[in-house]
């Protein structure tokens, strides 16, 4: 290696490490690749049978063979939904109040703690969600929400704890942490000498957050919600648990359904016959295909947001 | 800089000594299957090798993956609760034999009902999971139940997410006993369960704590995790006309009238046999073997663990409650595996 100050910028460790890089990069998108290959490989005789009208169809009958999966891709996308709705403004309030408000001695451990939450294996969700979360929905919760709210048929059915609300629930209890702590990093890296300015000019603390903070780091928002969505997509043994897997659509939030995921948990195994794991196969494309749209959605708007709101992250 | 770089080379150098695999008796002979028999093939594993130093390591991942990988030869032994006939055996180079009896019973919550305390029929069972009984006090189960007062709150019905040989034997028994139930839902290890008040545990144990916790609610599950959990099993009306409670006396009263010894490969499925004790939905779990072992010793080490637990281990059975193969059984089961598990041309056990 040459030991003059302009030799080392061209050195042959910098072409080592370029070569490398440049390596696993590639090497990461042949995966993705191999694995949309393999997944195309794997559905062809469901696609060849069942075509556009597996992703229409509800019915999903193993003996005679009939698979379809609207019912997997509806209760996906309700039980994502149902958690964004309660992970994301809670998440904000929380990150925010770390960073903004709460003093050190409350901070420091409270962001702790939410990093172990974030930690806590998904099985444990869903064991915690089928043995106390589950009967404390069915004996408090799901009788208030009828009794308030009992004309709109989303609340209506049998009071059993398990169903699309308590895997919404659980769902978002889980990518909470997760969402926070990116979050909270993303309001750390604000420049300070951004927010004292704003201060200084005499700006209250909520206009301050609002239109400095908020707005300095919102495609770091964006990008903690989208990573909470990817989780929330893909997860398997929380809602496996307390979905109650039933292969069918219902208006009511207490009636039980089933996820993409938690189909393939369920049948994955003990599926013998070559259609039944093709279909299964085939929803796992589902799922692959639906995520990529969501990343291509969240870069689009990323982009957007860029463009509008300026933003320094 | 010198002595970190000489921790770092002697942390690595350890940890590869210490990872090196370490001498001898390597021998775990692996199998996969079934989870019902589960708990007691653990046991006996356990048992096993406190007596002789072999190692037996089942994983239960389902029937379908026994079946599975015993035919991909990753496993020695696959154990399944859903025979294979004598064509598949043979097409596949398998050699099926029985291990272990038990059954799947019906299982309620009902406030005030105790175990062995409702009466229930075919006919009633298989019109409750078409979902064509839906309310508790319907006319049909009081008639069965004229004494209980039975209140009048929807069923929910439990059955299994997952694939597995519990739901095909049950389904097996409702389709014999229900030409609707037969056509509309059909025997399998994964059914289309009718919409309405339905829901999937998964596993045995899933199914148990659903029925646990939902009130007013129905499910199936193995008689093992039924005793375990307490649960309050039902009484069925079995072929002969009588109501039989699930237990030992009533699995091997079903499997008295099985013609064992004709049938090719032990295929023999239980349910609804004749008979004033037997109970209607008892099953079989089997254990799947090659006919041809690469390695004779591991071959003999197999069936040596076989007859062991055959012969010997029907106590440690009983007292999980599952029910052993009666004796003339076992004997079928060692002359069959004697005769047909070669290794390379000569009998793997003499």
């Amino acid at each position: 290696m040459e030991k003059t100050k302009k030799g080392l910028r061209y050195g042959f460790g910098d072409k080592v490490f370029k070569i490398i890089a440049v390596g696993m990069a590639a090497f990461i998108i042949l995966i993705m690749s191999g694995l949309l290959l393999e997944l195309f490989e794997g559905s062809r005789l469901s696609l060849k049978k069942f075509g556009l009208s597996f992703l229409t169809s509800s019915e999903w009958n193993p003996v005679t063979e009939n698979f379809g999966a609207l019912s997997s891709i509806y209760g996906t996308l309700v039980s994502t939904i149902i958690a964004m709705l309660i992970a994301v403004p809670l998440s904000l309030l929380i990150s925010l109040f770390l960073v903004e408000l709460a003093p050190p001695f409350i901070s420091k451990p409270a962001g702790a703690a939410i990093e172990l939450l974030a930690a806590v294996p998904s099985i444990i969700y869903g064991m915690w969600g089928l043995f106390i979360f589950a009967p404390y929905m069915s004996d408090h919760v799901q009788p208030f929400l009828t009794e308030k709210f009992g004309f709109i048929p989303l609340f209506q059915g049998p009071p059993i704890g398990i169903g699309m609300l308590s895997a919404g629930i659980i769902l978002a209890l889980m990518i909470l942490p997760f969402i926070s702590s990116v979050m909270r990093d993303v309001f750390k890296m604000v420049p300070s000498v951004l927010k004292e300015s704003a201060y200084g000019m005499g700006s209250t603390t909520w206009e301050v957050t609002r239109k400095v903070t908020i707005r300095y780091g919102i495609k770091g928002l964006i990008g903690a919600c989208f990573l909470g969505l990817g989780r929330a997509i893909g997860e398997t043994m929380a809602v496996t648990f307390v979905i109650g897997n039933k292969h069918s659509i219902s208006i009511s939030l207490f009636d039980p359904g089933n996820t993409i995921a938690s189909t393939l948990a369920n049948e994955f195994a003990e599926a013998s016959e070559p259609l039944y794991i093709s279909s299964l196969i085939h929803l796992g494309l589902v799922l692959f295909l639906m995520t990529l749209v969501v990343q291509v959605c969240a870069q689009l708007w990323l982009k957007n947001v860029q463009r509008k709101m300026g933003g320094g992250l | 800089m010198k002595l970190r770089d000489l921790i770092i080379g002697l942390a690595l150098t350890g940890a590869l000594i210490f990872n090196l695999p370490l001498s001898a008796d390597d021998a775990t002979i692996n199998g996969a299957g079934a989870t019902f028999p589960n708990p007691l093939y653990m046991k006996w594993s356990a048992q096993y090798y406190q007596l002789t130093g072999v190692k037996i390591n089942y994983q239960s991942i389902g029937s379908g993956g026994g079946i599975a990988q015993i035919k991909a030869k990753t496993v020695s032994f696959g154990g399944t609760d859903e025979p294979l006939t004598a064509k598949e055996q043979d097409e596949n180079g398998l050699v099926m034999f029985p291990m272990i009896m038990g059954g799947v019973v019906p299982v309620v919550n009902i406030e005030g009902i105790k175990a062995g305390q409702m009466r229930l029929d075919g006919q009633t069972l298989a019109d409750i999971f078409l979902g064509k009984i839906s309310k508790w006090d319907d006319p049909k189960i009081k008639a069965l139940n004229p004494e209980i007062k039975l209140p009048n709150k929807p069923i929910a019905v439990v059955h299994r997410s997952d694939g597995s040989g519990t739901t095909w034997l049950y389904t097996n028994y409702l389709a014999k006993v229900s030409d609707e139930f037969s056509k509309k839902i059909g025997n399998g290890k994964s059914v289309a369960w009718p919409s309405g008040n339905f829901y999937g545990g998964k596993g045995n144990e899933g199914v148990s704590s659903y029925v646990m916790r939902l009130r007013w609610s129905i499910g199936y599950v193995e008689y093992a995790y039924a005793l375990q959990n307490k649960l309050a099993y039902v009484q069925l009306k079995n072929k002969a006309g009588k109501f039989v409670k699930p237990g030992s006396e009533s699995f091997q009263a079903a499997s008295v009238g099985a013609d064992w010894k004709n049938s090719k490969g032990f295929y023999v499925i239980l349910t609804d046999q004749l008979g004033d004790e037997s109970w209607p939905i008892t099953g079989v779990t089997y254990i799947l073997i090659h006919k041809n072992q690469p390695d004779a010793k591991v071959g003999a080490a197999l069936l040596k663990y076989f007859e062991w637990c055959l012969n010997s281990g029907g106590k440690m059975a009983e007292e999980l409650d599952y029910v052993p193969m009666p004796k003339a059984v076992t004997d079928l089961v060692m002359g069959a595996l004697k005769d047909e598990v070669k290794s390379n041309g000569s009998p793997v056990l003499k």
